[in-house]
């Protein structure tokens, strides 16, 4: 196997005596989907924020293609290619759906301590923001403003974001979040056509989702990996069908 | 794919829309000395075009960066202090002292502003006010350079050698050049790449650390460039009064200029010139009909809030519609 594109290694995490984050160690392989699910107050979204570098570690390591990220700041790991989209979507609300898309660009297009030249025509970051949009089935919504489209749209919005970013990973936390049946299934092509071309972290509660996308799985309840492997060796696992016991996903 | 579908760009008002108003402003502006010649006139607004470019500065950080800045009178008092420092040592050349006072204003911002941006929202306030306490009272300690009662000076700065800057018309039409200047900079820099990363660092910060800006120099720079031209508008206005003194930093105007953007309009940059500019006259009308124009002022201040939310220009933006 190649080396894996992250690796955590024990990290670890409390707020006061409660461990959000106990001892865990993954790696990510290139290419792969892996999902991190658990019931509600797992600590799957303070995962994400820990390797994002939001959420301070306690303990541990975090090595991304290679390289110990665990002390870098958020943006510095942004640029090197660790990409999130948001469990509450994130956009900039203010910014037309195109200008969102052609920051994003711009994050990865030089300098931008550039005063003088109108950053709303540079005909380089609007073509790589629309080629995005169309990837992921929004170019028709370029021109509207972020806050007016619909929750599903700006999650559309987010991975088109993301997908500019140049990303050598992407850290998906719940795309599917309060989205409808028929959103959802959208999503869910959109994550497929991006199958193996960018490896993924993804977080998410929907289990026909999950199952359909993931390579491997990861559970997580109370901070600990309880199960990691194959969808099926996951399904199979006593100790997940104990902490899921009663949830309909899984009958 | 077509390429023209490619290109698009964002979405935005047509050309007329976006420009009548500023246009208008400084049509305005151009043609008051031919109409009213007298000294006291072109002195008033001249004054009130100094305090549009202070507004102005105010505005980037402010409007665009959402920093509330209550210690920017400082950078007005410390670029007319330097350029009437430098006079009282003999240097009359602007061509020396403006640049020396722009200096000077982005120095104390790139100081001041690397400690408080460290903080957001009302500790971002509170330090700023603090340092702009802390030029004010530094100022009434100078003793050599008249302390509490402040600094004359003999005659105007020259320009390039020539005392073309004493005549009132002229040093009018300076002003409105600098106004008209710093508008049509500040216009291209909110418009640029550096621009839009300080507009989305006010829109969503998160997001903004997440697409991998670190919003922190960005706003440095934005504060630096906000107190060179503030800085600017100091040297001018220690020009019109021939005069300068520890006054000029108060909290309380520092107070004003941040009226006078959100009056104008925050985040749109005529608007402080606009806001700049009515606040001005106002005070002046209200001031010659009563001593107590301030019980006047007071309420009119909280009536545009109330009425006029987003600013003057947000209001005859919506009643043209």
């Amino acid at each position: 196997m190649s080396s894996p594109i992250l690796s955590l290694n024990g990290l670890a995490k409390s707020f006061g005596a409660l461990k959000v984050t106990d001892g865990v160690t993954l790696d990510i392989a290139p290419g792969e989907i892996h999902a991190v699910i658990g019931p509600n107050g797992a600590g799957k979204t303070t995962l994400i924020g820990e390797i994002t570098g939001e959420v301070p570690l306690d303990a541990g390591t975090v090595t991304f293609a290679g390289q110990d990220i665990t002390r870098w700041p958020v943006h510095r790991r942004a640029l090197a290619g660790l990409t999130r989209s948001f469990q509450i979507t994130q956009v900039l609300p203010g910014f037309s759906v195109v200008e969102n898309v052609a920051t994003a660009a711009q994050a990865h297009d030089g300098s931008s301590f550039s005063f003088f030249r109108p950053a709303a025509t540079e005909r380089r970051l609007n073509d790589r923001a629309m080629t995005a949009l169309a990837q992921v089935g929004l170019a028709d919504r370029a021109r509207s403003g972020a806050a007016s489209l619909s929750h599903g749209e700006k999650r559309q919005l987010e991975i088109a974001m993301a997908l500019v970013a140049e990303p050598r990973l992407l850290l998906l936390d719940e795309p599917m979040a309060g989205m409808g049946r028929e959103e959802t299934e959208r999503m869910v092509d959109v994550l497929m056509a991006l199958k193996g071309r960018y490896p993924m972290v993804l977080v998410e509660h929907d289990m026909h989702a999950v199952f359909r996308l993931a390579d491997r799985i990861s559970v997580l309840v109370y901070g600990r990996v309880i199960a990691s492997g194959t969808p099926d060796q996951v399904r199979a696992d006593p100790a997940v069908r104990e902490a899921y016991l009663g949830e309909e996903e899984f009958a | 794919m077509a390429d023209t579908a490619l290109a698009a760009p964002t979405a935005s008002p047509p050309l007329w829309r976006r420009w009548w108003l500023p246009a208008l402003v400084f049509l305005a502006l151009a043609v008051v000395p031919l109409i009213w010649p007298e000294r006291f006139v072109l002195g008033l607004v001249s004054r009130a075009m100094i305090m549009g470019i202070a507004a102005l500065s105010l505005d980037l950080i402010l409007g665009y960066g959402a920093m509330v800045s209550f210690g920017h009178a400082a950078f007005l008092g410390l670029g007319a202090y330097a350029v009437a420092i430098l006079f009282e040592h003999g240097i009359v050349e602007a061509g020396i002292a403006f640049p020396v006072a722009i200096l000077v204003g982005a120095t104390f911002a790139l100081v001041t502003g690397a400690i408080s941006l460290k903080t957001r929202g009302v500790y971002f306030i509170m330090i700023t006010l603090a340092f702009g306490q802390m030029a004010f009272f530094t100022a009434t300690s100078l003793s050599a350079y008249g302390g509490d009662d402040g600094l004359r000076m003999f005659h105007r700065s020259e320009l390039f050698g020539t005392r073309i800057l004493a005549n009132e018309a002229t040093f009018y039409f300076v002003v409105l050049g600098t106004l008209l200047g710093c508008y049509l900079l500040l216009k291209a820099i909110v418009a640029s790449r550096f621009g839009r990363v300080l507009r989305g660092a006010k829109e969503n910060e998160r997001r903004m650390r997440a697409l991998g800006f670190d919003p922190f120099r960005y706003r440095l720079a934005a504060y630096v460039i906000s107190g060179a031209i503030c800085a600017l508008a100091g040297a001018l206005f220690a020009n019109l009064g021939l005069f300068v003194a520890p006054a000029y930093m108060t909290w309380q105007r520092s107070g004003e200029f941040i009226a006078m953007v959100v009056a104008g309009g925050m985040g749109t940059l005529h608007g402080a010139i606009i806001g700049a500019i009515g606040i001005t006259l106002i005070e002046e009308w209200l001031a010659e009909l009563t001593q107590h124009w301030k019980a006047i002022f007071g309420p009119l201040v909280v009536l545009v809030a109330i009425f006029a939310r987003g600013g003057i220009v947000r209001l005859i933006d919506r009643g043209g519609r």
